[in-house]
């Protein structure tokens, strides 16, 4: 077994690679860059005295998708709630280290403001019971004041549109968000996210509370997304991080292990453990 | 003998032993020791007759079975011990006893009008005062105070809901009553010379005071209630709402409109306990059964009248008179409680 302390030292190591040996890697991806979207450096995640995330850097390029994979209880959500300032809202939590969205840190923003721009995903769809399917996905713009019905109406259609809901719910949209199936229910919290307009949306195990043929419907949908916004999606199913992500971390006891190309990280890993975890070994 | 024979009596032997022991120490064990091998002897006598199962089991499952069966048949006698004994008045006034507006103990006619009148009114007087303040501390306590505060918050509320009625009463009458007739009453008469709500020489004693009293009663019922009722909406709402980017304003409206119906319920359960509420009206209201529109008049409610009157209830129609208020006032809070309990119940069910 590791110690924790090992992995760590590993980590820094990894994100220090000198120019040189990075050269020698079979591509040029860089973990840590300025130039990318989110950039997160040193994050720490505490809940009370329990330390969630250790030394945490990483940055997600834009219009790609990122995929966190790990062990349960290895940090991966509380480093994606991290990114849109949802780990605050939990009592006794605390953060330290410095995460920018465009080069400005989140931390310096409002965090409704961060929230508008970074949408999120939940495990298990969360529609609003007490609102129709239109209600749900103009919800948010609500929120925001918008009030044009024509408007309105307008966004709700491209929004489910773009979750590719739109077709199976034109004729229903007064019914209630929770009358849909487990897969359209997320489809129309995803559609409740673009509604918005985010710039990056989180999604934690987006699909794991879903039967196959949702979860396809989910991830072709994400290859589709991936073209306008930049996802990061954590996921316990390695197929899943195989099939729809361009970059893939590997998350283990709080600590960023690896974080490479999706290709590079399924064929030739650059560590035991991440190899392990991957071929199902542990975890 | 078989090995399961010998351990028997080796144990036994074992318990006469120790019982020995424990007499010599204390003869006062000596009964104890006959009583119990009694027992034993009963005990064995009745597996016999029961079989396998546990005669304890048993017994404490009838127990409890009779005595919830008893409450329920307490109700229902109750019920129709009142009915029984309001037949008199039943008989002499029929449907009249719910419509005409003299309660006149002289002249032996009655109707039970004035006195429902000044329940539902003081009741919903009450309300209009509570609800606001009891959803206030709802929502802090549910959605917005920060741990530590939470819990001694929560528990001083429902301290409020502990004092006794009468202490509550009496304070109304020393503090509430003289406040109200000094300051309030003249300031809305004031503000609102031409209302017909505030018309009357402004005593103290009146609807008003029975409200505002009425109203510190069931604000712990509302706030705890409508507090329990936002709490069972699940976390991942919240964070839906969060998520989108809504404000902490945003995400409790959007908890509280989830949490309507149960919170409608808490209120109804509030108005359930004013409506029956008795003893600190009584002290505060005046006891004067009539109808007017001023809330700056003495009023009476059926509990209040009920307290008041049953000693001095002369004859057999005035008391028959008496146990049908009781009856009408039995219904009335038995159909608000069921309905608000269903409410209730429905919010919290809906989460699990």
């Amino acid at each position: 077994m590791e110690s924790v302390l090992e992995i760590q030292e590993r980590q820094k190591n990894l994100s220090v690679v000198p120019a040189a040996v990075q050269s020698s890697l079979s591509n040029n991806f860089v973990p840590v860059s300025d130039n990318h979207k989110i950039v997160a450096r040193d994050i720490n995640a505490y809940f009370g005295k329990v330390q969630a995330l250790r030394n945490v850097s990483l940055s997600i390029p834009e219009n790609s998708v990122v995929a966190i994979i790990g062990p349960s209880g290895c940090g991966k959500s509380t480093f994606l709630r991290s990114i849109n300032r949802m780990h605050e809202i939990i009592p006794g939590s605390r953060i330290t280290g410095s995460l920018t969205l465009d080069r400005k840190d989140i931390y310096q923003m409002d965090a409704v403001m961060v929230r508008k721009r970074i949408g999120m995903v939940f495990q298990k769809p969360n529609p609003f019971p007490t609102m129709s399917i239109f209600d749900n996905v103009a919800a948010g713009l609500k929120m925001n004041g918008m009030r044009k019905k024509a408007r309105l109406k307008e966004v709700v259609e491209k929004s489910l549109r773009q979750a590719a809901l739109w077709d199976e719910v034109k004729d229903s949209l007064s019914k209630s968000g929770i009358s849909l199936s487990g897969g359209q229910q997320q489809r129309l919290c995803i559609a409740r996210t673009l509604a918005v307009s985010p710039e990056v949306i989180l999604m934690d195990e987006p699909a794991s509370a879903l039967d196959p043929i949702s979860t396809s419907k989910i991830e072709e949908l994400i290859y589709e997304l991936k073209k306008q916004y930049t996802i990061v999606i954590v996921t316990h199913n390695m197929q899943q991080a195989a099939r729809v992500s361009d970059f893939t971390a590997f998350f283990y006891l709080g600590s960023l292990i690896e974080y490479d190309e999706t290709k590079t990280m399924f064929t030739s890993p650059r560590l035991k453990r991440t190899e392990d975890y991957i071929t199902g070994r542990f975890g | 003998m078989t090995n399961a024979k010998v351990f028997q009596i080796s144990r036994f032997l074992k318990t006469i032993e120790v019982e020995l022991v424990n007499i010599r120490e204390s003869p006062a064990e000596i009964q104890n020791f006959f009583k119990k091998s009694d027992e034993k002897k009963r005990s064995r006598f009745l597996k016999k007759i029961l079989g396998d199962k546990n005669l304890g089991d048993i017994v404490f499952e009838r127990l409890t079975l009779l005595f919830a069966v008893l409450v329920f048949l307490l109700v229902l006698f109750m019920a129709w011990e009142m009915y029984s004994n309001s037949e008199l008045s039943i008989n002499k006034f029929g449907w009249k006893f719910l419509i005409t507006t003299t309660w006149d103990p002289y002249a032996e006619n009655f109707s039970a009008l004035p006195m429902i009148f000044g329940t539902i009114v003081s009741s919903l007087l009450a309300l209009i005062i509570a609800v606001p303040l009891g959803l206030s501390v709802a929502i802090f306590l549910a959605e917005l105070a920060p741990a530590w505060l939470e819990k001694p918050l929560s528990f001083l509320t429902e301290l409020l809901a502990a004092i006794p009625s009468v202490v509550y009463g009496l304070w109304g009458i020393f503090v509430l009553v003289p406040w109200l007739r000094d300051v309030v009453e003249p300031f809305l008469q004031n503000q609102f010379p031409n209302s017909p709500f505030f018309q009357g020489a402004p005593y103290g004693y009146d609807m008003l005071a029975g409200g505002v009293i009425l109203s510190i009663m069931v604000l712990p019922i509302i706030s705890s209630i409508s507090r329990d009722v936002l709490k069972s909406v699940p976390d991942p709402l919240r964070e839906a709402a969060y998520g989108l980017g809504a404000t902490k304003w945003e995400v409790t409206k959007t908890v509280f409109t989830n949490a309507r119906s149960g919170i409608l319920g808490a209120i109804i359960l509030g108005f359930g306990r004013a409506v029956g509420e008795t003893m600190a009206v009584v002290m505060v209201i005046g006891s004067r059964p009539q109808i007017t529109a001023s809330i700056l008049k003495p009023a009476s409610t059926i509990a209040g009248a009920l307290a008041n009157e049953f000693s001095e209830a002369s004859s057999d129609l005035y008391l028959s008179a008496l146990i049908e208020l009781a009856l009408i006032l039995f219904v009335i809070t038995i159909i608000i409680n069921i309905f608000a309990r269903l409410l209730v119940w429905g919010t919290e069910r809906r989460w699990k």
